[in-house]
């Protein structure tokens, strides 16, 4: 029998653990930063849209549509792209007013590798952090060790292979990376369809092949042998990179992904709090043509895109990661 | 015989999970996206999420008022998390305008724990759940921070309530639905069936 490796990760890291200091009141038989809390607080966010903001008035507006999260970063993808330069975790003062202006949870982005930069937006308070490949790499082989911290992290992916490396380091959510800043949705159906049809795959196989299949995949074959059992992966897929109007949220959401992440899209348009409303209600009711055409109906102007396959092999944010 | 028929509300959350411990209890779960759906129902879960969210989308798809009909008609609902706030009379630290269904007699602090660093699982005792304690999963979670004389103390962490009942209403802070223990949602299908609302 194959053990449950998730839970038996979850008990090595209890080891030595301390109870996290909550509430008024606490108690020493409390778990903290477990992997089911970790896990289960991207369960929340399902059917939801997790919007980039970059200052608090942008958050006040990304909650008032009905954001269930948002993200904090400097500058959206879009303008890292347009302006260049080492794009890094936000200034800690930033962040901390926007934790301040809302009552939902604020995530915010580290450079891959950059442990130090997560051990910062722990020490903030931030509910989830992002190790985003939008960011510049601060390490060209190695991952955060996403174990060892309270907070819980989620990561891109571009197959299925990816995704189960991040979970091996830790990752409590995977999103598709997409083609971030780029309002160009095609990679990030691109990522979908192929993470689908490879747990597909998996799903057929019998469980001597599995072996194999999870040397292929650059995975450990307990979290090959666990989406092969589940025909899914074990934490929420969310979407991200290069969603831009309504009908593409629903898009992906009837591609299967749990819920959207927004970057650029919302703010880089027109008219941001109408956008950002429509797409929220395109997340809730993807599979109803009437409501997306309602909600479709004069948002103004979407972001100028830019496609995909016209940008340089060195501008693809999607290939940063191992 | 088949299990009573029992909607998730499902604009946002964990409806899945719910479904899943529904099922395992012999019921027949159903998403309820529109006040049509509500009708065919006798029983409503109010998933996990985010209450703001929830409470917005809510008054979009015009299901606020209809749902607040059918407490008062006594539909029984299960809450937890987000759906335990949208159950309150009222919310401490949450919007201003944030819409609530009502219908239990409290006060909820929402986040009240703290944030997602300070989420946490414990073993709690739950009154009416026989059996070993149940493991209880309290992430970003809410307490209850006034209660009527007509609502019921099921549980407490540190004073706070954290599980409560109040006729066919029923409520937790924590997530049931996450953890494969399905006396909850047991406890809530049987108020369904002793109900009896023949809805």
């Amino acid at each position: 029998m194959v053990p449950d490796w998730s839970e038996k990760r979850r008990h090595i890291m209890s080891q030595g653990q301390t109870a996290a200091t909550a509430g008024p009141a606490t108690d020493s038989a409390r778990h903290a930063g477990t992997a089911r809390v970790k896990r289960g607080m991207a369960e929340m966010l399902k059917g939801g849209v997790i919007m980039d903001v970059v200052t608090a008035e942008q958050a006040r507006i990304a909650e008032d549509a009905g954001a269930v999260a948002v993200m904090a970063l400097e500058r959206v993808p879009a303008d890292i792209r347009a302006q260049g330069g080492v794009a890094r975790m936000s200034d800690p003062d930033m962040i901390s007013e926007i934790i301040e202006a809302l009552s939902i949870p604020v995530m915010a982005k580290a450079r891959i590798g950059h442990f130090v930069e997560a051990q910062v937006l722990q020490a903030l308070g931030v509910d989830y952090v992002d190790e985003s490949e939008v960011l510049t790499p601060a390490d060209p082989h190695h991952h955060i060790d996403k174990w060892s911290f309270t907070v819980p992290f989620v990561c891109g992916a571009t197959n299925l292979g990816e995704a189960l490396r991040r979970l091996a380091e830790g990752a409590a959510m995977i999103r598709s990376k997409g083609e971030a800043g780029t309002g160009e949705v095609s990679n990030a159906v691109v990522h979908m369809r192929t993470i689908r049809a490879e747990i597909g795959r998996l799903s057929t196989l019998p469980a001597e092949e599995l072996y194999a299949a999870a040397k292929e995949l650059r995975a450990p074959v307990e979290l090959v042998t666990e989406v092969a059992r589940l025909g899914r992966l074990p934490v929420v897929l969310f979407t991200a990179g290069g969603i831009a109007t309504p009908a593409d949220a629903a898009l992906m959401m009837q591609l299967g992904a749990d819920g959207v992440f927004v970057g650029s899209g919302i703010f880089k348009s027109g008219d941001p709090a109408r956008r950002a409303r429509a797409i929220v209600e395109a997340t809730t009711m993807f599979n109803d043509p009437d409501v997306l055409v309602k909600v479709s109906r004069g948002l103004g102007e979407a972001m100028v895109g830019i496609n995909v396959a016209e940008l340089p092999p060195a501008a693809r944010y999607a290939d940063r990661g191992w | 015989m088949s299990g009573p028929r029992i909607g998730i509300l499902a604009l946002q959350g964990d409806v899945r999970e719910h479904a899943r411990a529904l099922s395992d209890v012999g019921a027949r779960a159903a998403e309820v996206r529109r006040a049509a759906e509500l009708a065919a129902v006798d029983g409503l879960v109010l998933p996990g999420g985010e209450s703001t969210t929830i409470g917005r989308l809510l008054r979009v798809f015009e299901l606020l008022e209809p749902l607040r009909a059918a407490v008062v008609a006594g539909l029984p609902v299960f809450g937890s998390c987000a759906g335990m706030i949208l159950l309150a009379r009222d919310v401490v630290d949450g919007r201003p305008d944030q819409p609530l269904i009502g219908g239990l007699d409290m006060v909820v602090r929402r986040n009240a724990f703290g944030r997602q660093v300070d989420s946490f699982e414990v073993d709690l005792d739950v009154d009416g759940v026989e059996g070993p304690p149940v493991h209880a999963v309290f992430i970003r979670a809410p307490w209850v921070e006034k209660a009527g004389d007509a609502v019921e103390v099921l549980a407490r962490v540190a004073e706070a309530p954290v599980a409560v009942r109040q006729g066919p209403l029923l409520a937790t802070a924590f997530h049931p639905e996450l953890t494969g223990d399905s006396r909850m949602h047991r406890l809530f299908v049987d108020i369904v069936r002793s109900s009896g609302s023949g809805r």
